[in-house]
């Protein structure tokens, strides 16, 4: 028990400490420094309370300093020297390193994976259940179920995703629900319209929904009509045009690939060694924990849509389909882009799912685990740092994008 | 909203189902390793989970007592007799003494010759009787030896489950999983990584809502900058540091670090909080003559209790589920100071296959985060929303 006390000890210390030097640090500036009475007592008070903002902060700003600021421009310094050399600089030989290094690549790749099918993914289910609990009596309950696994930690999860995805040999009983659902298939008509059928309908459906999307742009990119976009904002649109079109061609690759695809029925698979797969078995981990978060806040935005709206668009004759898509969505667009944002910062941490379940075997290499790899079982700092810097400069752009928001909301 | 301009929307039903069929999926992992937790080693690894809670048809091969024992085989009438249960005999738990036997055989090629109450003979004139419940009488006419005879029954077990998991893996002394003490070593990181955040977070977040200097708007971006640097940039530089002012691995660092980490979401959560505070309280109290310090301590601080009850959530649960910072900061190559997640994944790595101390140890790391969350849901969903940057 002997690491408790010390718990407890640094509770009090901690705690204690805190407070007598806000208080003492107070007491110091009013009494002794710049005392309230005396002839100058006006210009006392005046630089006091100049001052005291600034003890109010300095604890605060110290550990902030120290354990966030300062650490990114150092491991920005390491990641630009060599330990081995003495902390020599070596310019971006580090960085040269490991984009020659194949699991650098593989890592980026899965990252970027990651990142348009978790935030995507959880957007959409959190989505999904915000609006079906919306109107029903047992809707909270059923929404405190949904947002359970977020106390969930990822290693708790992961070992529950384990026993999903479990497997035994082909003889006996399969005591993972995965390989026991498998089994069920065998290649009969079933079979086709759970595997082949419906996947390709919904991929389908989901190329159907980008390819409009591209369409509309690209119609705004050649004719504007009365709005003419900006430069930049054509770059944009024109990017989307893009993007758009190279999902679509990915989809029909997609389509083509289930239908002609060999499934292997009747035997037990081992889930998270098939290359690529495993990434996706890895990733709904991290998408059933962050559902509850989606569906949390844009539940609550869904609540705050002003009830005319809606009654309007219902007495107009909209069906709820359409209260939902033209009248719901574009209000809480706004909500729409924070959760994703958030959960895309989430997504650019994502160390112990992988870390608990494969460690980066079978090529489900993600980037945080890549430099935990390169620190900590290689000893190579240059390269784990290149890889953390890599990580940053990632999240940068929501940083940019979070700080301009923030400084707006100021004004 | 349903009964808008008289019109019951037809989709009420399919939105009832649906939304049961969610929850169910969503409850259903959580709910395979809890039901797991109760199993015995042999259960898990023979049967998948959600058979458990139904009767279960199982082929066994059982033995009869040892006529070799003392007062096995008695003579009676003339033959040798053994009587007694093949459950008992078994030594299985008496629960499966429950079980219902529905066809037997002697052979391991004919497992279903006889049904309960049949009577089979064996060779040089022996015969056995077998019944639903398992009771036998084996007879002989000469005096039988060597080990029990066996029979092939293919019996239906009712659902089963044991605390004996939970009693290895709490509170057996010489397990070598160590969970209790890593249990009370993730404690021991969680509480002071929780309090002390706040208290520094909360006279900052006072500063930068009350309180008028130049650079305030600064700070405020500077914060919000800092929600979003991911950690990962921190280990290294910190570790070092820590290494070069002698605290090295241990309690202290990983403290230190769970504050540095969690500030920049609290102080973020109580300004936002606090900066909603109606104003003429403030002032009014200024007015009288109340310094910063007595309206933050008797003003500021007990009206922003929701808030700093839910950053409180927050930190506790981040730091009991956290692996990334107590690997880098805390277990030192002793392992002394192993907390819970670690020990998972070490079971995970080794014993990947023992379920029984795997569900169970990860379910009572689980349990705790889970009992805070249903208690205090209230808070962290306040939290959520206070909390995403909008």
């Amino acid at each position: 028990m002997q690491p408790a006390l010390l718990g407890l000890f640094t509770i009090i210390v901690g705690v204690g400490g805190c407070i007598g030097y806000f208080y003492f640090s107070n007491l110091f500036l009013d009494k002794v420094l710049f005392p309230a009475k005396g002839v100058n007592a006006g210009r006392n008070i005046n630089r006091a309370n100049m001052i005291r903002p600034w003890l109010f902060l300095a604890p605060a700003l110290l550990a902030l300093s120290l354990y966030l600021a300062y650490p990114v421009f150092a491991t920005l310094w390491y990641s630009v020297t060599d330990r081995d050399q003495g902390n020599a600089f070596v310019g971006l030989a580090n960085y040269r390193q490991m984009f020659d290094d194949p699991k650098f690549w593989e890592a980026l790749r899965n990252n970027m994976l990651w990142l348009i099918i978790v935030p995507a993914a959880s957007t959409a289910f959190g989505l999904l259940a915000a609006q079906l609990t919306d109107r029903i009596k047992w809707g909270s309950i059923a929404k405190s179920l949904i947002f359970m696994p977020m106390a969930i930690s990822f290693v708790g999860a992961a070992v529950i995703f384990k026993l999903i995805y479990d497997t035994r040999p082909v003889d006996s009983n399969q005591i993972g629900v995965l390989n026991a659902v498998w089994l069920q298939f065998n290649g009969g008509a079933g079979s086709a319209l759970l595997l082949r059928i419906m996947p390709a309908l919904l991929l389908g459906a989901f190329g159907a929904l980008v390819g409009f999307a591209g369409l509309t742009m690209a119609r705004r990119l050649i004719s504007p009509g009365h709005v003419h976009p900006t430069a930049p904002m054509k770059v944009l649109i024109a990017f989307g045009v893009l993007v758009s079109a190279v999902l679509v061609f990915l989809v029909l690759r997609g389509i083509l690939g289930i239908a002609t695809f060999s499934f292997p029925y009747g035997v037990p698979q081992t889930w998270l060694t098939i290359p690529l797969w495993n990434s996706i078995f890895l990733m709904v981990v991290l998408v059933w924990i962050q559902t509850g978060f989606a569906m949390v806040i844009l539940s609550a935005a869904l609540r705050g849509i002003p009830e005319e709206t809606i009654e309007a668009a219902i007495v107009d004759g909209a069906n709820p389909f359409q209260v939902f898509f033209k009248i719901k969505m574009p209000q809480i667009a706004g909500t729409i882009v924070v959760v994703w944002t958030t959960i895309t910062i989430v997504v650019l941490k994502v160390f112990d799912i992988v870390f608990a379940m494969t460690n980066g075997q079978w090529e489900t290499q993600v980037l945080a685990n890549y430099m935990y790899d390169k620190l900590f079982r290689a000893n190579d700092w240059g390269v784990g740092s290149a890889g953390a810097m890599v990580i940053m400069l990632l999240v940068t752009p929501i940083l940019v994008w979070n700080v301009y928001n923030a400084r707006k909301e100021m004004r | 909203m349903d009964n808008i301009a008289g019109s019951k929307s037809s989709l009420t039903w399919a939105v009832h189902i649906s939304v049961v069929a969610l929850v169910l999926l969503w409850l259903f992992p959580t709910l395979g390793l809890f039901v797991s937790s109760f199993r015995t080693a042999d259960q898990i690894s023979s049967s998948g989970w959600w058979k458990s809670m139904f009767p279960q048809e199982q082929n066994l091969t059982l033995r009869s007592a040892d006529p070799d024992d003392e007062g096995a085989q008695v003579l009676r009438d003339g033959v040798y007799v053994v009587e007694g249960n093949l459950f008992v005999q078994a030594g299985a738990d008496v629960g499966a003494s429950e079980a219902e036997i529905s066809v037997w055989g002697t052979s391991s090629r004919e497992i279903s010759t006889y049904v309960p109450g049949d009577t089979a003979v064996l060779k040089d004139g022996e015969t056995m009787t077998v019944q639903v419940n398992g009771d036998y009488v084996w007879t002989g006419e000469a005096q039988m030896s060597g080990r029990g005879q066996r029979a092939f029954v293919t019996a239906v077990t009712p659902p089963e489950f044991t605390l004996d998991n939970y009693r290895n893996v709490l509170f057996d002394e010489n397990n070598r999983e160590g969970m209790a003490k890593a249990f009370f070593n993730t404690l021991t990181v969680t509480i002071p990584a929780t309090i002390i955040p706040i208290l520094i977070a909360a006279f900052a977040a006072y500063a930068l809502a009350w309180m008028d200097f130049p650079g305030r708007a600064l700070l405020v971006a500077f914060v919000v900058a800092l929600l979003v640097v991911p950690l990962q940039l921190a280990l290294i530089p910190l570790l070092k540091l820590h290494n070069d002012i002698g605290i090295g691995k241990g309690y202290l660092g990983v403290w230190l670090a769970h504050t540095g980490f969690g500030l920049p979401l609290a102080i973020y959560l109580l300004r936002n909080y606090m900066v909603g505070l109606p104003r003429d309280i403030i002032e009014n109290a200024r007015v009288d003559g109340a310094t910063d310090f007595q309206i933050f301590t008797k003003i500021i601080l007990p009206l922003s209790f929701p808030a700093l009850a839910s950053f409180a959530i927050f930190q506790f649960l981040w730091t009991w589920n956290d692996l990334l910072v107590s690997l880098v900061f805390l277990i030192d190559s002793t392992g002394e100071t192993t907390v819970m997640t670690k020990q998972i994944v070490e079971l995970l790595g080794t014993r990947g296959g023992n379920w029984e101390i795997l569900a169970t140890s990860a379910f009572v790391s689980i349990s705790v985060p889970l009992i805070v969350f249903f208690t205090m849901q209230r808070y962290l969903v306040r939290g959520l929303l206070a909390g995403s940057v909008k």
